[in-house]
């Protein structure tokens, strides 16, 4: 085996097609570069999931004043009805999923709403008797919030029972299905970039007809004249690969901790780990796509 | 060394068949003229013996190799032990005679120092001592046929394979084209050529093979391009 002599070939292949070749580079590279951005979301997913998770309580709002009688029929919960609520949950059987809980009146409530909602037009109509008094409720397993929301549902003078993570699961369906989009893309552009690189195999065999058919005529084996084709396109694609392995990180060095970290501080984000976790899986997807798709073209167009 | 039986090649979209049930046999050492009509079947048989195509029916041994079952991957071993050329010399334009013939060399996994000492010996051997740096567009008709000669037997074939050989050279270049493809088949090298130059088959009285219509219809030892009046056929 000569390995100079294939590594000039590979050189002349890629000098011969130039245009191509960058275009397999761009087209890998934002294709690639899409499919690690769905893999950073979806990690990010994970990561807030089990954040929120863990800080996600379930409320029980005890009803109001205003609370409409079809589910309120005694309008605004009295002392009885707190009491009640509060006997319940320091019961044996509800006790053992609970970690603790807490009651919150008309007063922190409000004042609660009117740090929450500062500056905005809601907070100056509200008065504290609109807002529910609360019982937040901490389990020990997340997962259990099923016991109380059926043990307190049907409890004479509680409004509703709701379990935060209802909340987060409607943000987390939103960041699945953007992280399912880029996916989408990624497939598409991917698809893409395996034409691309068949036809530059398919081109860069033709400009090299001559050579080929000497190589064929004097017994070249079929290994000898396959493997310039197909380090073509790996060199090409691996290219683009690293690319977007470095776009990977660079996003989540510039934008989500230069940036997004530093502005929402209250949330926990992705880091460089994450991003070194994804880039040589790109790496691999990228070189495994190219040795695919110029073997496959060139089973298709050099015939032996 | 090759045995051809009861060919038939058929290709697609013809209804006449290229070659027609044809039987040949060439011993080692042999000089044989493929002759006949443009469209005779003479490149079809010469495909056939380099594996470039696969008969329709009948069967084809080169080199004690069954080339209707060879696997694929066997195939270009196979070429190794045969030299071809051709009409258009098949050069490639950007390379030297010598980075020429080296190609072959190097495409086949040959070491650097066999190149080196291989080809300023077939450069010698086809009379081309000194003109290894020049490029074929620098080269004369019959230079470059020597160039593609010397590419074909540089690694030493068994069997020569010449389509046309001489057919875009002028009478006095064929000759000595001719007399270098003598001097290879005494060498011990088995020759087939295919050709259309009346002068050189009637010349050089080898065994003549005449196809027509894709049919062996003369098979003559000592041969010319004609057939005899007498008839000969054998």
């Amino acid at each position: 085996m000569r390995l100079g002599f294939i590594f000039g070939e590979i050189a002349q292949g890629l000098k011969r097609n130039v245009s191509m070749v960058i275009s397999v580079i761009l087209v890998t590279f934002v294709s690639l570069t899409f499919v690690g951005t769905a893999g950073l979301l979806q990690l990010q997913i994970g990561q807030m999931k089990g954040y929120w998770y863990d800080r996600a309580q379930i409320a029980v709002y005890l009803c109001t004043a205003i609370d409409p009688a079809s589910s309120c029929p005694q309008g605004a919960a009295g002392n009885d009805i707190k009491k009640a609520v509060k006997e319940k949950l320091d019961s044996a059987t509800i006790k053992t999923y609970v970690a603790s809980f807490e009651f919150e009146d008309h007063k922190q409530a409000y004042k609660h709403f009117q740090e929450q909602f500062k500056g905005n037009a809601v907070a100056k109509y509200v008065t504290p008797e609109q807002l529910p008094e609360t019982f937040w409720v901490k389990l020990k397993n997340p997962n259990d919030s099923q016991i109380i929301l059926e043990s307190l549902g049907g409890q004479a003078g509680v409004f509703e029972v709701r379990d935060q993570r209802s909340y987060l699961d409607q943000i987390f369906s939103i960041l699945n299905a953007a992280s399912l989009a880029a996916v989408g893309i990624a497939a598409l552009m991917l698809f893409s970039a395996t034409l691309l690189i068949s036809t530059t195999i398919r081109l860069s065999a033709f400009s090299r007809r001559r050579e080929l058919g000497i190589m064929r005529l004097v017994g070249a084996s079929n290994f000898y004249i396959q493997l310039p084709f197909i380090l073509e396109g790996i060199v090409a694609a691996t290219i683009g690969s690293l690319l977007a392995a470095g776009a990977v990180v660079a996003v989540v060095q510039f934008f989500v901790q230069g940036y997004l970290a530093q502005q929402v501080s209250y949330m926990s984000f992705i880091g460089l780990g994450d991003a070194f976790l994804i880039a040589p899986a790109l790496v691999l997807v990228g070189i495994l796509l190219a040795a695919v798709a110029s073997s496959s073209a060139i089973n298709r167009y050099l015939k032996i | 060394m090759i045995r051809i039986e009861n060919v038939t090649k058929k290709y697609r979209g013809t209804a006449r068949p290229a070659l027609n049930q044809v039987t040949l046999e060439i011993e080692k050492g042999e000089f044989v003229f493929l002759v006949g009509a443009s469209g005779s079947g003479k490149s079809s048989l010469i495909s056939l013996i380099l594996r470039e195509e696969v008969p329709t029916k009948g069967l084809v041994h080169v080199l004690g190799e069954d080339l209707v079952r060879i696997p694929s991957r066997r195939v270009p071993y196979f070429r190794r032990k045969l030299g071809v050329v051709f009409q258009d010399f098949r050069l490639l334009p950007n390379k030297t005679v010598t980075q020429n013939i080296a190609f072959s060399l190097e495409v086949i996994g040959r070491s650097r120092g066999l190149i080196e000492a291989a080809v300023p010996d077939v450069l010698r051997l086809v009379g081309l001592e000194g003109k290894g740096d020049r490029y074929p567009n620098e080269l004369s008709g019959g230079e470059r046929q020597r160039v593609a000669l010397a590419r074909a037997i540089v690694n030493k074939p068994a069997i020569l394979l010449a389509d046309e050989p001489t057919g875009n050279l002028d009478g006095a270049t064929s000759e000595g084209i001719m007399s270098l493809i003598e001097r290879i088949n005494l060498a011990g090298t088995t020759v087939v050529m295919a050709t259309h130059d009346k002068a050189i088959v009637d010349r050089f009285k080898k065994r003549v093979v005449e196809l027509s219509g894709g049919e062996i219809i003369r098979d003559e030892r000592g041969g010319s391009y004609r057939a005899a009046e007498s008839g000969g056929e054998s």
